[in-house]
């Protein structure tokens, strides 16, 4: 596998205010500075340095992304299609709901599954927050949050706790507990305050922190335990939609996308934007990292999807199509990162081959448009969310004998077939 | 017929509705009388409707113009339907496209989805027929009234209008006439319980298509974070890694390849989860290839973490992984613990003299130990990327190659694809009930705390001074 790559982080007095802080590495003038990211923000909003002008500062961030542009430009020889012309073709897919959750009285929003990959969390528009065995179709929990619109849940990596949040611009955790009467309301625990919505919350790898985004333009690192502020991320200059962490070994950073058409990489530790992506056309609705950790790829309202690489720096696919008209609302890989699934606000789901950029398979079934899609930690299927109140549960179908035998027909396993009758 | 582009309302400055531009143009592509969708005279019970256009003829019709297949074409017309730019002659509050020779019409947008405008045609409603309106909307109408009150004497006036107008029109225009407004407002005031196209959601705080005022910090914060360029490969390189990626997964990936014994969620049986729970006894064979990956797949697997201990302890060099795993619960644990877990963590691997000591070089040291004068979080980030790089490079290839991966390998089971029998309806229930429920996570939570906290307390470090002083006592 490639090496992941280590940002080495310098942690210490910073030159400005002295305090001890993660510092954030930049060059001012060609000059190295150790700056806390409260003192870079603070050094970006103090007003026009001795003879500069807002024509001086246009002209400099100008030449500065030309000069960006020109470096990608040296390194881009190949297009990620060209280098799959050789790898062959998916065959057709025919996917069959599994499941099919209902219990949500209003649209569902989002949707988590568990570590153990068959318990799903699900939130709605009506406040309610349900957890469900998605094998059994049993509902295991269920909360009623004090506000509506709640269009984030994460459950937690223990599968002790869940949290959400929404129109209360905060984020809950509930501990989940065995016994069925308890009333989950009465342990749960504020840790998130932004100022506006949130839009999406992730635990990191324990229980104990919890990365939120909010409709206010920052993503925030919460400690679960105190509800202190660990680390703040500024940079959006719109609605953060959606957050992801990524599958590193270092786990150090995490890709956030909003409404300002930008995809942002940050570091966790000391609140730097690492990387910035700014090609869509319109609102950034959900980010997914692909498995490996080297590149993610966005959902947005402007009806296409595109992947990024983070090495290469720049976008190297884009999944769209002609008759494909409206947003995509939400995107996830499969296991190993050949295929993207991506719902859709025309109600449809499209599955994309991610290396060849075509689709191989478009799914219907839902009755509005489709919120939420997961795919499980195992890879096994996967979740579709959907104002229309359910959530279905797909997965692949698989080479199903073409004949019948006495009324019986018997399913053989094999690689995926033409069709099915 | 046209459409007038003020059909958005207002959210014209929505990116998110920004879609229906282009939906529009198609719509204005289908009423041309010489390419578009072919409207004739159509009998809808008494009354002949002009221009009226069958649902299998606009399936045709957006299958040969826009390039889709079947299916694909019957979810956009659905999509034109519930924006209301097509309406159902017959079954009006469904709207769905029918595929077959259910009759529709383009609307013509002669009204704004204003409260005015709906309490005018409510009232417009009842003055024809008393007690013609459905439970909805006759609630809508009353909480109108109250609330309109002031301008009720105004709405009744143009209902009333509205009306005579009407009744002078010719049967066959007034038919025509009512059902596209009827259409109009099932769209724009839909009944409850309805999923309706129209709604888009919460606004957004921020409204993107308002030009970012371009201020010194707008360009301030450019010309400081553009210094970090970042570390850029050859696409060719880079491409061939993402590719390299996908075909060592392939075979793990469900969806392209079957996972065996079978899929859970195909066949309501859960072996597969079984035979790969975090703590299994004996692993599958594709579970033991899969930590022959990365270093990272076989850290993130309990099972294989777990069976890389074993290596280490055989090494007698698992105080690397601890460190490793101990670093990685200060990053992830609560504010509260921090300080005395660094302290911990160096009292144990790092200061010297420590009973498992680490094999740093000094500069990670230096730096480590002067962030432990203020500890925080990170502060064994450094000395944890120093031994997991460590690890990786040569731990990790030294386990791929010891007896105790070959042995492993060797033990581990491969079930055999599992052949199922989808029978009859009855075959299918008795699956659904045979659905096991599992231990919750909970449980199995509490327990592996209990097991870590044993394995703690039996690891600790000895105290050799005890040691000795209690042989020395038995002497």
């Amino acid at each position: 596998m490639c090496d992941q790559t280590f940002l080495a982080i310098t942690f210490g007095p910073c030159d400005n205010c002295s305090q001890n802080k993660p510092l954030m590495n930049i060059y001012l003038k060609n000059e190295p500075i150790n700056y806390c990211s409260l003192c870079v923000e603070l050094m970006a909003c103090q007003g026009l340095a001795k003879g500069e002008t807002i024509h001086t500062l246009k002209a400099e961030s100008e030449t500065l992304k030309t000069k960006l542009e020109e470096e990608r430009a040296k390194l881009h020889d190949v297009e990620l299609h060209q280098v799959a012309e050789k790898i062959e073709a998916l065959g057709q897919f025919v996917m069959k709901t599994r499941r099919t959750l209902k219990g949500h009285g209003n649209k569902v929003l989002c949707v988590d599954w568990c570590r153990d990959k068959r318990r799903i969390v699900s939130s709605s528009q009506d406040g309610k927050v349900i957890v469900w065995d998605a094998y059994t179709t049993n509902k295991e929990h269920a909360v009623t949050m004090p506000c509506t619109w709640v269009m984030a849940c994460a459950y937690a990596p223990s599968g002790c706790a869940v949290a959400c949040g929404g129109l209360d611009n905060k984020c809950s955790v509930y501990p989940l507990s065995l016994d069925k009467n308890e009333n989950l309301a009465a342990k749960k625990k504020s840790v998130a305050m932004h100022t506006n919505y949130l839009s999406s919350c992730s635990f990191t790898n324990s229980d104990m922190q919890i990365l939120t985004s909010s409709g206010d333009g920052t993503c925030a690192l919460w400690d679960v335990e105190s509800g202190q502020l660990l680390q703040s991320f500024h940079g959006h200059s719109a609605d953060v939609l959606s957050l992801n962490l990524a599958p590193s070994e270092t786990g150090n950073t995490f890709v956030s996308g909003g409404c300002d058409k930008k995809a942002n990489v940050w570091d966790m530790r000391s609140g730097q934007n690492v990387q910035s992506f700014e090609t869509h056309e319109s609102d950034i609705n959900s980010v997914k990292y692909y498995p490996s950790g080297d590149a993610f790829a966005t959902g947005s309202d402007d009806a296409t999807c595109r992947l990024y690489d983070l090495r290469a720096d720049r976008e190297v696919a884009i999944y769209s199509k002609e008759s494909i008209i409206f947003g995509a609302s939400s995107v996830d890989f499969s296991l190993s990162g050949r295929l993207l699934f991506a719902g859709y606000n025309d109600y449809t789901i499209n599955v994309w081959d991610v290396l060849k950029g075509t689709r191989v398979a478009i799914l219907f079934g839902h009755e509005n448009r489709v919120s939420t899609v997961r795919v499980s930690p195992d890879g096994t299927a996967f979740c579709s969310g959907s104002w229309d109140n359910t959530f279905d549960l797909r997965n692949i179908l698989y080479g199903f004998a073409l004949y019948w035998h006495q009324g019986l027909y018997i399913g053989v396993l094999h690689h995926p077939v033409m069709s099915v009758p | 017929m046209t459409i007038r582009s003020d059909r958005d309302h207002g959210q014209r400055c929505r990116p998110r509705m920004s879609c229906l531009k282009k939906v529009e143009a198609t719509v204005v592509q289908m009423q041309d009388p010489s390419t578009g969708v072919k409207g004739t005279n159509q009998k809808l019970n008494i009354t002949t409707i002009p221009h009226a256009i069958t649902g299998q003829d606009i399936v045709a019709w957006i299958t040969k113009n826009m390039n889709m297949d079947n299916d694909e074409a019957q979810a956009f017309s659905t999509m034109l339907v519930a924006f209301g730019y097509i309406y159902p002659l017959q079954d009006h509050k469904k709207l769905v496209l029918r595929p077959d020779g259910s009759l529709y019409r383009f609307q013509v947008n002669k009204w704004k989805a204003e409260d005015t405008d709906y309490a005018i045609y409510l009232a417009k409603r009842n003055i024809r027929k008393k007690g013609v309106l459905d439970a909805y909307e006759q609630e809508e109408y009353n909480k109108l009234h109250k609330w309109m009150n002031h301008k009720w004497d105004f709405i009744v006036m143009q209902a009333k209008e509205q009306y005579h107008a009407g009744k002078a029109r010719q049967k066959a225009d007034r038919v025509v006439f009512d059902c596209q407004e009827r259409a109009y407002w099932i769209v724009h005031r839909p009944p409850p319980q309805t999923h309706s196209a129209m709604d888009y959601g919460l606004d957004r705080h921020i409204d993107p298509n308002v030009e970012e005022k371009k201020t010194y910090d707008y360009y301030k914060r450019i010309v400081i974070y553009m210094c970090f360029m970042g570390f850029c490969s050859k696409s060719l390189f880079l491409a061939c890694s993402l590719v390299k990626y996908m075909m060592t997964f392939k075979n793990h990936d469900p969806f392209l390849v079957p996972c065996l014994p079978r899929n859970p969620w195909q066949t309501d049986h859960d072996s597969y989860w079984e035979l790969n729970t975090p703590d299994v006894e004996v692993p599958t064979k594709m579970r033991v290839e899969r930590w022959s990956f990365s270093f990272y797949e076989l850290l993130s697997d309990p099972r294989g973490r777990a069976d890389f201990k074993v290596f280490l302890k055989k090494e007698f060099s698992g105080e690397n992984l601890a460190f490793w795993e101990a670093a990685e619960e200060l990053k992830w644990g609560t504010a509260a613990s921090m300080s005395e877990k660094a302290e911990h963590i160096f009292k144990t691997f790092l200061a010297p003299g420590a009973p498992r000591w680490i094999n740093i070089d000094g500069r990670t040291m230096g730096l480590t130990v002067k962030g432990l004068e203020h500890p925080h979080r990170y502060v064994f980030d450094a000395a944890q990327t120093h031994i997991f790089m460590l690890m990786k490079k040569d731990t990790f290839y030294r386990y791929l190659k010891s007896p105790v991966y070959k042995e492993i390998q060797k033990k581990a089971i491969s079930p055999a694809p599992q052949f199922f029998c989808i029978c009859i309806e009855a075959q299918l229930q008795q699956n659904m009930r045979n659905r096991r429920p599992s231990v919750s996570p909970i449980i199995t939570w509490q327990k592996e705390q209990e097991e870590k906290a044993k394995a703690a307390a039996a690891a600790g470090p000895i105290d050799i001074k005890k040691l000795m002083a209690s042989k020395l006592d038995r002497k």
